[in-house]
């Protein structure tokens, strides 16, 4: 039958780490392409919603910028939102739950490969978001962007894939896989709402702009919107500095909920 | 039968629970797996109460026990998933969490799935990365009998076809040491028959590693057909230890009901009556000698009535294994 088995003693071959991180990371692809749900959601949704709102308001101006300007930014920030809390917070906790963790942590699997494979799919799905919402911008006619300005708009962007994918992580390990992503949904949506992600901050009611202030994704929305030209409000050290706190803040959650499972659901 | 029932047989015996495992003799390798005087508490649920077990190289070790005895709590230390509360468990001599013992082994755990939207092929790919010497994917295809569905989605795959990825996926790294953890449940009984032939197949191939297999179940058969030893545990202890054999008969027990004007305590005195109790005018025990317990009773009391003899289900043969233990 096997060929392949040899005595112990003479095992010698090596693993191919560079596969293996690979392998992890093709696979964590073609996992979250073939859920409609997911990819429906992060790439779709901003673009509808430009079309949508672009459509009625893309004239107006906003933070000294053209509405629809402002849109490819925010939408943008709002794909990459998505990307980073879904792709981590539900592929968590379902894997947990379905005690596929359990298999994954029992094999000789360096656990940074479970982890680079989802921050690179999250990095790669809210590139993707971006593009699919720049690629209907233009193709709609309602703004220019010089190549430049949309490489630095893309930049920026990518820095929110950070510290809400530790958010998502976080959700992920501390909630169960059915809850888990009404928990991501109940977050997501006031947050980015609230945050001038579908709407400017400027329109919304007073006592929202001010709640908006304590909120990472407020932070992170005026970064991308900083690069448009528009006057962003806030200092651009303080957003930086907040992204980082939330980063770090959410990372330390998920690893107290980490060891928190070690004899609850392992048991 | 397996490779590993032709090596040297293991000691036979039967011992008393909580014993420490012996210390490896000089010269004898250290145990494939071994939980050394381990403790483990949830809060105030004593999963395992001072268990010593080892799993010698080359043997097929079968945890026997009803639900919630320890089982899963036992593999789960071994495979350093769990911290033991008191105690230390070792895979190899060493660390169960280091990476060079991890490579070794392959496990089959009770697990409710494996991301849906991957084909079983692509399964077996992603496992098989992480192993310096797997097998091919194509020959644990064939070992599990999965090829027919090779391209299917894991989320459409039948129960039992699941069942046999889940083996696949213990078996790609080509383990030296593999773990099954109640890999039967839920089966109906050919495809048990399936499963067991194909971990003899597994273990049989003309390959020269030693393969040690540690197996919970509370399928009784499932322990006959596969093990070479068995550690009957229950409530977090070990019970009793021995070959297949031996604990069969052990477990062989039945149950007798009959209304009698005996009292309990000359009923419980007839030589081989391991547990009596009288509930009502019915008095039942539990023997593992059925013919000469009713030739006793018939003998002292030539009244009774209402005479039934039945087979003890495993809880009560454990019962029965229980009070064998602590009347010696």
């Amino acid at each position: 039958m096997i060929s392949t088995a040899t005595p112990t003693a003479t095992r010698q071959p090596k693993r191919n780490l560079l596969a293996l991180y690979l392998t992890e990371a093709r696979f964590e692809f073609l996992k979250l392409l073939r859920v409609p749900m997911y990819s429906f959601s992060v790439l779709a949704f901003p673009v509808l919603f430009y079309v949508l709102f672009g459509a009625i308001y893309g004239g107006n101006e906003t933070q000294g910028i053209q509405v629809a300007r402002y849109m490819v930014a925010t939408f943008s920030a709002a794909g990459v939102l998505s990307a980073a809390m879904f792709g981590f917070g539900v592929g968590v906790a379902t894997e947990r739950g379905q005690g596929w963790m359990r298999l994954k942590r029992v094999s000789p699997m360096p656990p940074l490969a479970y982890f680079a494979a989802k921050m690179i799919m999250a990095l790669l799905f809210a590139t993707l978001a971006v593009i699919t919402l720049t690629l209907v911008a233009l193709l709609t006619g309602l703004v220019r962007l010089e190549p430049l300005d949309w490489l630095r708009m893309y930049g920026v962007a990518m820095l929110g894939v950070f510290p809400f994918a530790a958010l998502g992580l976080a959700v992920g390990y501390l909630f169960g896989p059915n809850s888990a992503p009404m928990v991501l949904n109940l977050l997501f949506t006031p947050l980015a709402f609230a945050s001038g992600l579908w709407v400017p901050v400027e329109v919304l009611p007073p006592i929202v702009q001010q709640v908006a202030v304590y909120l990472p994704t407020y932070h992170y929305a005026q970064l991308v919107v900083s690069t448009t030209g528009a006057t962003a409000l806030g200092a651009v050290s303080t957003h930086l500095l907040v992204l980082a706190g939330t980063t770090v803040a959410f990372l330390a959650l998920a690893a107290w909920a980490y060891f928190r499972d070690e004899g609850k659901t392992y048991g | 039968m397996s490779e590993a029932s032709l090596l040297p047989s293991p000691r036979e015996r039967a011992t008393a629970p909580s014993r420490p495992a012996a210390r490896p003799a000089r010269g004898e390798p250290a145990p494939a797996a071994e939980l050394r005087n381990v403790t483990k508490r949830f809060g105030a649920v004593t999963a395992l109460d001072d268990v010593s077990l080892e799993a010698r190289p080359g043997e097929v070790l079968a945890v026997l026990g009803p639900n919630g005895a320890g089982k899963t709590t036992a593999i789960s230390c071994m495979l350093g998933l769990l911290q033991p509360t008191h105690g230390s468990a070792r895979l190899f001599g060493g660390s169960p969490r280091a990476a060079s013992a991890r490579m070794r082994v392959g496990a089959m755990l009770q697990i409710s799935g494996v991301p849906e939207t991957l084909t079983v092929r692509e399964h077996l790919s992603s496992f098989a990365v992480y192993y310096p010497a797997p097998l091919g994917v194509d020959a644990a295809l064939d070992l599990a009998g999965l090829t027919a569905v090779a391209d299917r989605q894991y989320g459409k795959l039948s129960g039992g076809q699941k069942q046999r990825l889940h083996f696949a996926l213990a078996m790609i790294g080509d383990p030296d040491l593999l773990f099954l953890d109640e890999p039967t449940t839920g089966l109906d009984v050919a495809s048990r028959r399936a499963f067991w032939s194909q971990v003899r197949g597994f273990l049989g191939g003309p390959s020269t590693t030693q393969r040690t297999v540690v197996l919970t179940t509370h399928y009784l058969e499932e322990a006959d057909a596969l093990a070479d030893r068995v550690v009957v545990i229950d409530k977090g202890r070990v019970l009793v230890e021995g070959t297949p054999a031996e604990i069969k008969r052990r477990a062989a027990g039945r149950r007798v009901r009959l209304v009698t004007a005996l009292p309990l305590e000359r009923v419980r005195a007839i030589p081989g009556v391991s547990q009596a109790e009288r509930a009502g005018a019915a008095t039942t025990l539990l023997t593992s000698d059925a013919e000469a317990v009713v030739k006793q009773l018939m003998r002292l009391d030539p009244d009774l009535t209402d005479l039934e003899v039945t087979g003890a289900g495993l809880e009560e043969a454990f019962l029965a294994l229980t009070h064998t233990e602590t009347d010696r």
